[in-house]
């Protein structure tokens, strides 16, 4: 029973953190038909930037008021947010769309390659760690089990995130233009949206969304180069497996794959890689476009 | 009564709430003519994509040759003799017309395509060039096609589907995207090379003129059923086919 | 003009790329065997582009077939060449033949990363196996040649004149199939699939040929290049790994042959000039040379010398 308690509450915090990070690549796909392989380099930017933040945040004073390192964090993502997805938005991707969407891969992942070693140049090879807010929240026991209070808090960030993007979405005027938009950029651009300020909003929430995914990750992790070479491929598998541009799709996506990670750490460690794309072969096999998808008929 | 080329025999289609096909029965004798009237949504497209495989019928069969051919995929309804035209003229745009001819060809050679008899050796490009010509547009053969003209797409994308033994051919709009002084010149080429080679003809067309030249039967479908099936000049002058499909006393 | 047959272009190929085996110092040796073994995989790679899919994973044929030399080798004391690359290539070869009917109904986006998942699934499953090096991977000793077992420069004369030789029959078979009837009929599917069903053929079936025949090439890189290395690892099946055949396929385009190995002889290039001048942005300069690749040359280098035809009569 613990077992299973186990697999649940390590799954849920896993799924909160790939839900994080899938959503804006999903969303960056569904308004620019651009499957972003540097979302990673975004996540691991966030990361980086956090970790620098949170960093200055305490060697300015900060112990006064440790938790105004949580605020650091958001900050970092923003930054990235502010500063990347206008350069990479207007700067590059715009000369892209409409270009055939494997080709759009190869660009990203171009973009993905320089900003590895950009990422390098700043922040030089050796780890970063700032653990102060990790170790904030305290701890939490549950029957026999004791979790890190912060891990909950990543759930909890994951929840606020699916309902603020969601509710963005539907229950918005902003939102309902965003979705014309991805149902038909052209058609909305002859109705009079300034289709190009969507195209940039979306991307900058997407960049926010891996920068703030990898800015909470930093305080758990020793903040290394590499970090966004392995997050990228996994976020890819959850937004096949969701159906690719849909939100739910990410946020359900995620939980599979959070989960039956968890369980295999815990049952069949050897499968860890494997069951992620074994999921995710399998949800393709039945609904070859992801769970979420519209098909549509091409009409002859 | 079951002596026709193509027996249709009570077939369904609905698609969501739309019912596309009520109840269809058919029976289409070798060497007709037949033209399919109506207006849009009225059924026409969904028959020829049923008959040619590209939507599953719900319910009911679709002989031919004596066998059920309800639901097999386009390729093996291909093989089995019968071929059809589009709406949009479906053509591979990074290839010549010669070079989409032979593609047909290929497919459709004495022997399986080969992984290495080249696809344009003198014997293949002597059979595409014989259809090329039987049509018409032999001259354009070097020309790629976003170059070239409606008329000429629509019948290359015939003479393509002439390639293998065709038994029946359905013609989705044959002049739909032809300028109006080809429709003739162009059915005429058709009707006549489908005619010689003894094909059985079914072909979808809003031209009452063309449907009245051409065809030898006519069957006007109204909300997905058959309402009438005869010679066009007794379906043009059905009072209940000028009130739901011409519009107008012919 | 005149057209020569492929035979003769495969014979002047053969003498240009053999004399490299005379003029070429050392290291350049290396690094020329190590891009053609590659290119061997990013043509695979450009079969598939010609039927329109990218496969983002060709790494876990040429993991694939890089491991199974090597425990061929370690485990069977098999040490001949050729019989090392017969192996890898049939092993590669029944698995593409698995994969490729399950991938063939794939497209676009869907293909690139399912073929991706299943390479990482390899990377994975091999970083687990500590029986077989785990992460660290296995060391493979020099092959010999029917029996002959040459050291130092020989070794690696033979070793570049075997890859060559290699690079030139596989290189001819390909031209040959893509001027074929199913070469036709694998570009016109890239470029029309309804058209190609309707004409009574199946696309699924083109697209599985043309995966085999990549799983196949893949198999045949991955063997000599771990033979040229000495070593394999994981990272064979890496993402990365693949991401630069993909790179080299798009480099080249999808109308030469030739062109293919060209584009892998200027990547290895590149990369080994940058990581020896700009040793810690050497990435950065792939992908900005990569960058540059995609906006000037949209149809890749093959579109320099081979024009398509009917744009100019």
């Amino acid at each position: 029973m613990d077992l299973v308690a186990t697999i649940l509450v390590d799954g849920l915090i896993y799924a909160g953190w790939l839900f994080i990070v899938s959503v804006g690549l999903t969303l960056v796909f569904g308004v620019l038909n651009i499957l972003n392989i540097a979302h990673g380099s975004l996540y691991a930017i966030g990361a980086y930037a956090s970790a620098s933040l949170v960093g200055v945040y305490f060697a300015a004073g900060g112990d006064a008021f440790p938790y105004g390192s949580y605020a650091a964090l958001i900050l970092a993502a923003v930054l990235v947010a502010v500063i990347l997805g206008p350069l990479l938005e207007r700067g590059l991707l715009r000369y892209f769309y409409g270009r055939d969407e494997v080709l759009n891969v190869l660009v990203t992942y171009a973009v993905f390659l320089i900003l590895e070693d950009v990422m390098k140049l700043i922040w030089g090879v050796n780890p970063y760690f700032v653990y102060e807010p990790y170790t904030l929240l305290g701890t939490v026991e549950m029957g026999s089990l004791f979790y890190v209070g912060y891990d909950f808090a990543v759930i909890a960030a994951a929840i606020i995130v699916g309902l603020a993007v969601w509710l963005t979405l539907n229950r918005t005027q902003i939102g309902k233009v965003v979705l014309a938009v991805i149902h038909d950029a052209e058609i909305s651009q002859t109705m009079g949206v300034n289709v190009k300020r969507i195209y940039l909003g979306a991307f900058m929430s997407g960049a926010f969304l891996a920068a703030l995914g990898g800015a909470l990750t930093a305080p758990m992790i020793s903040v290394t180069p590499g970090l966004g070479v392995n997050v990228i491929i996994v976020a890819f598998a959850v937004v096949i497996i969701g159906g690719l541009g849909s939100v739910p799709g990410a946020a359900i996506g995620a939980l599979m794959v959070g989960i039956s990670r968890a369980a295999s750490v815990h049952l069949l460690p050897e499968a860890e890689l494997f069951i992620i794309y074994f999921v995710m072969a399998i949800v393709l096999v039945f609904r070859p476009e992801g769970l979420f998808a519209k098909t549509q008929a091409r009409k002859i | 009564m079951s002596n026709g080329l193509l027996e249709v025999r009570d077939v369904q289609k609905t698609f969501g709430a739309v019912t596309a096909a009520k109840d269809i029965s058919v029976s289409v004798p070798q060497g007709s003519i037949y033209s399919l009237i109506g207006s849009n949504g009225a059924g026409k497209t969904t028959f020829v994509n049923m008959v040619t495989g590209y939507i599953k019928p719900d319910a009911g069969t679709i002989n031919f040759g004596g066998r059920n051919i309800a639901g097999l995929p386009p390729r093996q309804i291909t093989r089995l003799g019968i071929h059809r035209s589009f709406q949009i003229a479906q053509l591979c745009n990074e290839l010549t017309v010669e070079e989409n001819m032979l593609v047909a060809g290929a497919i459709h050679g004495r022997t399986r395509p080969s992984f290495l008899r080249r696809s344009d050796d003198a014997q293949a490009r002597e059979r595409a060039m014989a259809t090329l010509e039987r049509f018409n547009i032999a001259e354009h053969r070097n020309r790629l096609i976003p170059e070239l003209s409606g008329g000429v797409k629509k019948l290359l994308d015939i003479a393509m589907a002439m390639a293998g033994e065709t038994q029946i051919m359905l013609l989705d709009e044959p002049t739909s995207g032809v300028a109006a002084d080809e429709k003739f010149p162009i059915m005429d080429l058709v009707i006549d090379a489908l005619r010689d080679e003894g094909v059985t003809v079914i072909f979808v067309e809003h031209d009452m003129d063309i449907v009245n030249r051409y065809s030898e039967r006519v069957l006007a479908f109204y909300d997905g059923q058959i309402i009438a099936d005869d010679t066009p000049d007794v379906v043009l002058s059905d009072t209940e086919v000028q009130r739901y499909v011409t519009g107008a006393p012919a | 003009m005149m057209r020569f047959s492929v035979f003769t272009y495969a014979a002047i190929g053969f003498v240009a790329l053999a004399a490299g085996a005379i003029v070429l110092p050392d290291w350049a040796m290396f690094l020329f065997a190590m891009a053609l073994a590659k290119g061997l995989v990013c043509l695979g790679i450009v079969g598939m582009m010609r039927g329109g899919v990218v496969s983002f994973g060709q790494g876990l044929y040429y993991c694939l077939g890089a491991y199974t030399a090597t425990l061929a080798a370690n485990f069977l004391g098999v040490s001949d060449i050729f019989l090392l690359t017969l192996l890898s290539a049939a092993v590669c070869l029944l698995v593409g033949l698995i994969f490729g009917p399950l991938l063939s109904s794939y497209r676009g986006i869907f293909f690139a990363m399912l073929s991706l998942a299943l390479s990482m699934v390899l990377y994975g499953s091999l970083s687990k196996m500590s029986f077989i090096g785990g992460t660290d991977g296995l060391n493979i000793g020099a092959p010999t040649f029917l029996g002959w077992a040459p050291e130092g420069r020989p070794l690696q004369t033979a070793l570049y004149l075997y890859v060559v030789t290699i690079v030139v029959i596989s290189g001819a078979l390909m031209r040959v199939y893509f001027d074929s009837e199913q070469g036709l009929i694998t570009q016109a599917t890239r470029d029309n699939e309804l058209r190609v069903e309707y004409l009574g053929a199946s696309v699924r079936t083109v697209m599985a040929y043309n995966y085999a025949f990549g799983a196949l090439l893949g198999g045949i890189g991955g063997t000599i290049a771990v033979l040229a290395l000495g070593h394999v690892d994981p990272e064979f099946a890496f993402w990365t790994t693949s991401g630069e055949f993909v790179f080299v396929a798009i480099l080249a385009g999808y109308l030469s042959v030739p062109a293919v190995f060209f584009a892998a002889i200027i990547l290895e290039l590149v990369r080994s000039f940058s990581s020896l001048y700009f040793p810690n942005t050497w990435q950065l300069s792939l992908g900005i040379f990569l960058l540059i690749v995609i906006v000037t040359l949209p149809s890749g280098l093959g579109s320099l010398v081979s024009r398509r035809k009917g744009q100019n009569t």
